[in-house]
């Protein structure tokens, strides 16, 4: 398939090229400029990008399928222009073993939608007590290891899995949670939580577990991902750890540079994230360091949960949110607010995932895959449960009027979504 | 911010799920209705017709004798049927979800449920799914709130003190934990009360609790000092040793209520608790059955107050 989108205004962070332009893809690559396509999409007054890239997207298989299955969730994902996603190990069974990666990987591209990435389990059964294979489970396709949001409370433990994972080079992707800190918490310690008569996660749960990361990061020169910062002095920690030149990049979801604790109203289930929405400080920190390229990228933390899941009392509902169709327009929000370029807004779901996934996606330049995302950045979103395509309805933007509608999204060169 | 859920669309009580966000207005409306109740409980016949032919439904999701029988009295005083669910040993141990009970219950035709559960904000959650002529009563959701037992302090206070606008109250102890603590709260600072404090250790205090419009203390005796009302909250003993606090002892060295300590606050001062009271660890028996105390008081009325409180909601 010979594809040709023209005349769109061509946005390619990693190249900075912004300009109204076509861009061509053969055999599955971005191409210089040919004649005789077989297919021209004209994208007149629509963005072309590059495929999104989603560092953190459950596709709840194996195990949790009656949440959402792997057919609903690349639909979601492709929907929203997603065509590389690295899913978390905290499935069920987790992903420690290099024959369920096999099997995953297999079933994702059985489908064809996005690209899935596993990131594999850090520890057996993510149990945070012995080491995986993780050389075997590179081999089979996992791009980083993880505990996912299981709490790895052995701190023996955690110094010798980066010291293993760095012996490799293989990344380790680590959210920054003191467990005994969180224990029993299910919102952030603060004004709300205290009015709501709900358990208080603290903020230094993040900063004091992100302390020790860091300095093991710095003892054992492992290349650490930080996911899911929540707080402020996280957000400080970092720019002060990357100016002392550790290996560290890290990422912020799309819930936490726009809510806030505020936004639980009155117990809205939808709002019980890991980790938990914090104040408007740490919010606008979080908003300002993802500007600022203190933090790397924006992921949309998706996390589909069926309604037996939230349609409980705040403290007893499972956690997370469907994000994967709301990345860009979340995105979109957020750069506008920071008033970025649409290229700086777009590299940090593009270029700046790329980057951290060691892939060659995320770019418009000839050779790249031919990833594409063709979007109508002005036009309205409604985010209602019918809109969804994923699984999973629980997201506390619904009722949301958002901007940024995709209408073709291309993977490797083939049509895999229009709209 | 959604609608305050408890209102109906004409400001009226639909629901009662927390004191906070009720307009003065609403407070008083309750606060004079169970005046009115006051009298049928000390005539000979004890009932008036209000809920005639209506069901009232005790949903307790955590044991308690105390809180369900004083709305099991209150219900029946006003003529309706009263049925008592002991949940924490029927369907949720079969695994039913919340949820569905509640709609079970509903098709038995329901009125009022009375609702008690352990975790914060479960009545707004039933209060969600219910129909539209069905109400909820919080009777206590996790430390979120207790509003009947809030407005039976405000009640109590009113019938001693008369005026809340010169008040200075003192709430003691185990704030961070405690529902009855943050109902009071709300309610006496929409009712007018200039100084609200809290006495407790850094351990039982919540992160953030000046927000609520209180004041901190942390020695008992600053904090008791020209009080008019001092209101005792129960430790629960699970708490009395481990991360919290070493022991009941040293507790109720520094934090316990003896004559000495009240002896600080105003002469009129009047004592409260929401039972059941730890002698010895919050309160000396000295003070609990002395000259100050309105504890008992606290319990005749509060039959009252859940008369209003159900009369309202069910006349809405």
């Amino acid at each position: 398939m010979r594809l040709h989108i023209k005349n769109g205004t061509v946005v390619d962070p990693a190249s900075g090229r912004d300009a109204v332009g076509d861009v061509f893809i053969a055999e599955g690559k971005i191409a210089e400029e040919f004649s005789k396509p077989d297919r021209v999409i004209d994208a007149r007054g629509l963005v072309v990008a590059p495929g999104f890239i989603d560092l953190a997207a459950r596709l709840r298989e194996p195990g949790y399928e009656y949440k959402a299955t792997l057919e609903s969730e690349m639909d979601a994902a492709v929907a929203g222009g997603v065509t590389s996603l690295a899913c978390p190990p905290d499935t069920d069974p987790p992903l420690d073993e290099p024959g369920l990666v096999d099997m995953l990987r297999r079933r994702a591209k059985a489908i064809s939608r996005a690209r899935v990435y596993p990131v594999g389990a850090l520890t057996v059964k993510l149990e945070g007590k012995a080491l995986t294979e993780m050389a075997e489970l590179a081999e089979a396709g996992c791009v980083a290891f993880s505990q996912a949001n299981v709490p790895l409370i052995d701190t023996q433990v955690l110094w010798r899995a980066l010291q293993y994972a760095a012996t490799f080079g293989f990344p380790v992707w680590l959210r920054a949670e003191d467990s005994w800190l969180a224990k029993g918490g299910v919102a952030h310690d603060g004004e709300v939580a205290t009015r709501l008569g709900l358990p208080g996660i603290p903020p230094f749960a993040e900063t004091i577990a992100l302390a020790a990361i860091l300095e093991l990061a710095r003892a054992t020169g492992a290349r650490v991902h930080a996911c899911r910062l929540s707080t402020a002095g996280a957000v400080a920690q970092i720019r002060a750890a990357k100016s002392e030149g550790i290996k560290v990049t890290c990422d912020v979801g799309i819930h936490h540079v726009h809510l806030c604790d505020m936004d639980l109203g009155y117990f809205d289930s939808n709002c019980r994230l890991e980790p938990p929405l914090r104040s408007q400080r740490d919010r606008d920190a979080l908003a300002k360091g993802l500007a600022d390229g203190v933090i790397d990228c924006l992921v949309s933390d998706h996390t589909p949960v069926d309604e037996d899941g939230k349609h409980r009392p705040f403290a007893d509902a499972e956690p997370g949110a469907t994000g994967l169709e709301l990345l860009l327009p979340l995105a979109l929000k957020w750069g506008q607010a920071k008033k970025l370029s649409l290229a700086a807004t777009l590299s940090r779901i593009t270029s700046e995932p790329a980057r951290i996934l060691g892939v060659g996606s995320g770019r418009l330049a000839p050779g790249a895959p031919g990833d594409v995302a063709v979007f109508d950045p002005g036009a309205p979103v409604r985010v209602t449960a019918e809109s969804l395509k994923s699984q999973g309805k629980n997201t506390p933007f619904l009722g949301y009027e958002l901007a940024g509608r995709v209408r073709y999204t291309v993977v490797a060169g083939k049509v895999v979504y229009e709209a | 911010m959604q609608r305050n859920p408890q209102l109906n669309s004409n400001g009226e009580l639909q629901h009662l799920l927390s004191i906070e966000g009720l307009p003065r207005e609403v407070l008083l409306q309750i606060l004079d209705t169970a005046e009115s109740f006051v009298g049928v409980t000390e005539r000979e016949v004890k009932k008036v017709p209000l809920l005639r032919g209506k069901s009232v439904f005790n949903l307790f999701f955590e044991p308690s004798t105390r809180t369900r029988t004083t709305f099991e009295i209150a219900a029946k005083r006003l003529s309706a049927d009263v049925i008592n669910l002991n949940i924490a040993v029927s369907s949720q141990s079969k695994g039913e979800s919340l949820l569905d009970t509640v709609a079970n219950l509903s098709a038995m035709q329901a009125d009022v449920f009375v609702v008690r559960h352990d975790s914060s904000g479960a009545p707004f959650l039933i209060a969600r799914h219910v129909k539209p002529h069905e109400h909820v009563v919080n009777a206590g959701d996790g430390r979120h709130a207790h509003p009947t037992q809030g407005l039976l302090d405000l009640f109590t206070i009113r019938h001693y003190k008369k005026d809340f606008t010169r008040l200075t109250a003192a709430i003691v102890g185990d704030v961070l934990h405690s529902r009855v603590a943050r109902s009071l709260i709300h309610g006496l600072k929409t009712l007018g009360a200039p100084e609200v404090r809290v006495i407790g250790p850094q351990t039982l205090m919540p992160a953030g609790v000046e927000a609520l419009g209180v004041k901190v203390f942390h020695d008992m005796r600053a904090g008791l000092k020209d009080c008019d009302v001092v209101v005792m909250l129960r430790l629960q003993s699970e708490r009395m040793s481990g991360a919290l606090l070493p022991s009941a002892q040293e507790y109720f060295k520094h934090y316990g209520l003896t004559l000495e300590k009240l002896a600080l606050a105003r002469p009129e001062a009047i004592v409260m608790h929401p039972g059941p009271m730890n002698r010895g660890v919050e309160i000396d028996s000295s003070v609990a059955d002395g000259p100050h105390s309105v504890i008992l008081p606290q319990v005749t009325f509060g039959i009252a107050v859940r008369m209003a409180v159900m009369s309202i909601v069910a006349g809405n």
